[in-house]
């Protein structure tokens, strides 16, 4: 049970990056962007060709970076330039990316063994290696065996990894945007004709930060191929809803008023999502219904807001009734 | 200076809703003129603002800012010559940022964004000073998000954020009709103090003929996308609504039709 609740938080924490992707774009520049769903299948299949072409795992991470870039690039040509609504501009970058991802692997999938002939090194493997030099030989029948057998196992060099990359890519991202490029940005996704009339070219600022989300998103993508030890062409299908799931969860629970409260929200978001997910398919939920799971979560998140609206109202009226109610027989008395 | 030569624009060429909005308009600003704009619904008086700033390209015509020909510069190419308050409150700031922000990004108005940090520790200074100037207590709020501030308040921050790069132009496009009389006098009064102490040159579209007679040096009157009264100088300063409208029906053989204006008289 440690163990999965471990491999939940680790892999929380590599969709943590995805979230963050899917936060510049839906929350700040405010374009749902399906390009992710896309890039994020791009960066697993960059990653994977590079690794298993003996190309160092942290370098083919970080060259996986440039797919994002590129998807989000073009999607941004298309809605700014060529006037595409940003919904339609992302599916045809997203499908576009099918074959394009299908020509970077060569086949629909990659497989990443850690263990037999053909193991190939991980960013997780080095870390990995590290843990297990530091713990050296113990005694499988000791009473703290069970804690060293953790420390050493794949899951927590990969929420090590994870952490990481996590603070790394929240401290870039939160310079970045005090920054006044990204200040810029900010204020094209609240307001874009005050932004013109401050003279910046609103285009260029949607490009910047749909290249950016996709960056990332492909950078997730990369590292999450590495951790499930293959690459798939379908491995994109759906992320954007486990991007948004992380994404709301996080704000529920963390909140949204700063941008450092997002930044913590996001990866905290993402591991929730993974820990329910895990605790679901422990319980013996289908694999197969776990997309419609994720959807109608998804669903009931959004209209949260409009939910509790709702009932405040039906409250608020019915308390003001019962005052009024009260006042008329005051005065009957 | 502005100079706006016999500009034509035409929304929706060919159809059925086609609209000659601008229709040869030529105008003149010299340096520290402060004209008020007026005319009825669809006469062209936004329209024509729009052309200067540079929301859409025009049909034909020329329009000049300082000497240099704008005419086919980008909306946001030209704001470095520009600031402006519309008549909307919610346009002019971005609600989900806060005061100081929304300050620094107007202080950067037609310079590159670069990566350097968004706010500087002495532009702070700058805008708390500048905010106690206009007596709304917004000097203690530097961090509140634009979005909780009430309308004359957004339209004042507006103001300054247009004029804290000081631009050639100054274009106010019924920036006050959104709000409560008080507070439109109170916003007019900062826009007229700003205005003077800067000596700007600027355009101020109004629907309220008694403030466009009482403010600026000059008074522009548009009917149906053409200028159709220009004046100055001790005839503007004579002049009574009553006048205006006299005048108005003399020219263009008809009433005037902007109701607002009607009612606000």
């Amino acid at each position: 049970m440690a163990d999965i609740i471990l491999g939940a938080v680790a892999l929380g924490l590599l969709w943590g990056v995805f979230a963050l992707g899917v936060h510049l774009t839906y929350r700040i520049l405010d374009i749902a962007d399906l390009t992710v769903e896309g890039t994020f299948t791009t960066g697993g299949a960059i990653a994977a060709v590079l690794v298993t072409s003996g190309v160092n795992a942290w370098l083919a991470t970080l060259i996986s970076i440039a797919g994002g870039l590129v998807g989000g690039f073009i999607t941004g040509i298309l809605h700014t330039k060529l006037k595409i609504p940003a919904l339609l501009a992302g599916i045809l970058t997203m499908t576009a990316c099918y074959s394009i991802n299908l020509r970077v692997m060569g086949k629909s999938n990659i497989p990443l063994p850690s263990m037999g002939s053909k193991s190939v090194d991980t960013v997780f493997t080095p870390v990995m290696n590290l843990l297990k030099n530091a713990v050296g030989e113990y005694d499988k029948s000791a009473s703290n065996a069970w804690l060293l057998d953790l420390i050493t196992s794949k899951n927590f060099a990969a929420m090590l990894v994870g952490i990481v990359f996590m603070i790394v890519v929240s401290m870039i991202m939160y310079w970045f945007f005090g920054t006044e490029l990204g200040s810029a940005i900010r204020a094209t996704g609240s307001n874009p004709k005050m932004v013109r009339a401050q003279g910046i070219n609103t285009s260029i600022m949607i490009i910047i930060c749909l290249m950016l989300s996709n960056g990332l998103v492909a950078l997730s993508g990369a590292l999450i191929g590495q951790y499930q030890t293959y690459s798939d062409i379908s491995m994109g299908i759906g992320s954007i809803v486990i991007g948004l799931a992380s994404l709301i969860i996080g704000e529920v629970i963390i909140g949204k008023k700063t941008f450092k409260r997002n930044l913590i929200a996001l990866p905290v978001g993402a591991v929730i999502y993974r820990i329910i997910i895990a605790l679901v398919m422990k319980a013996g939920m289908n694999a197969n219904d776990l997309k419609l799971f994720t959807a109608i979560t998804v669903a009931i998140c959004l209209s949260l807001p409009l939910i509790k609206d709702f009932f405040v109202k039906i409250t608020k009226g019915k308390k003001r009734a019962a005052v009024l109610k009260a006042q008329a027989d005051n005065k009957e008395v | 200076m502005l100079e706006i030569k016999n500009i034509h624009k035409i929304f929706n060429p060919g159809t059925i809703n086609e609209k000659h909005a601008l229709n040869g308009v030529s105008l003149r600003l010299e340096e520290g003129d402060f004209a008020t704009v007026i005319g009825g619904n669809g006469a062209g008086k936004s329209t024509m603002l729009n052309a200067v700033a540079g929301v859409w390209g025009i049909d034909s015509g020329k329009i000049e800012i300082n000497g240099t020909d704008v005419t086919t510069l980008p909306e946001h190419k030209r704001a470095k010559f520009i600031g402006r308050v519309f008549q909307d409150p919610m346009m002019g700031t971005a609600a989900s940022m806060n005061i100081e922000e929304n300050l620094a990004l107007a202080y950067r108005r037609g310079k590159p964004r670069t990566l350097a940090w968004g706010i500087r520790e002495k532009e702070r200074k700058m805008y708390r000073e500048l905010l106690s100037a206009l007596n709304l207590g917004l000097e203690h709020r530097l961090t509140a998000k634009v979005g909780l501030l009430s309308g004359g308040q957004r339209q004042a921050l507006t103001l300054l954020m247009a004029t804290l790069q000081q631009p050639k132009i100054l274009l106010l496009d019924e920036h006050t009709a959104a709000l409560d009389p008080k507070t439109a006098a109170k916003v007019l009064e900062i826009s007229e103090k700003i205005i003077g102490e800067q000596h700007l040159t600027a355009m101020m579209v109004t629907h309220n003929m008694k403030d466009a007679i009482v403010h600026g040096n000059r008074l522009i009157m548009m009917n149906n996308g053409k200028i159709i009264l220009d004046v100055s100088g001790e005839e503007k300063k004579n002049l009574t609504v009553e006048g205006l409208l006299h005048r108005f029906a003399e020219i263009s053989g008809d009433e005037l039709d902007n109701d607002r204006m009607l009612l606000s008289k």
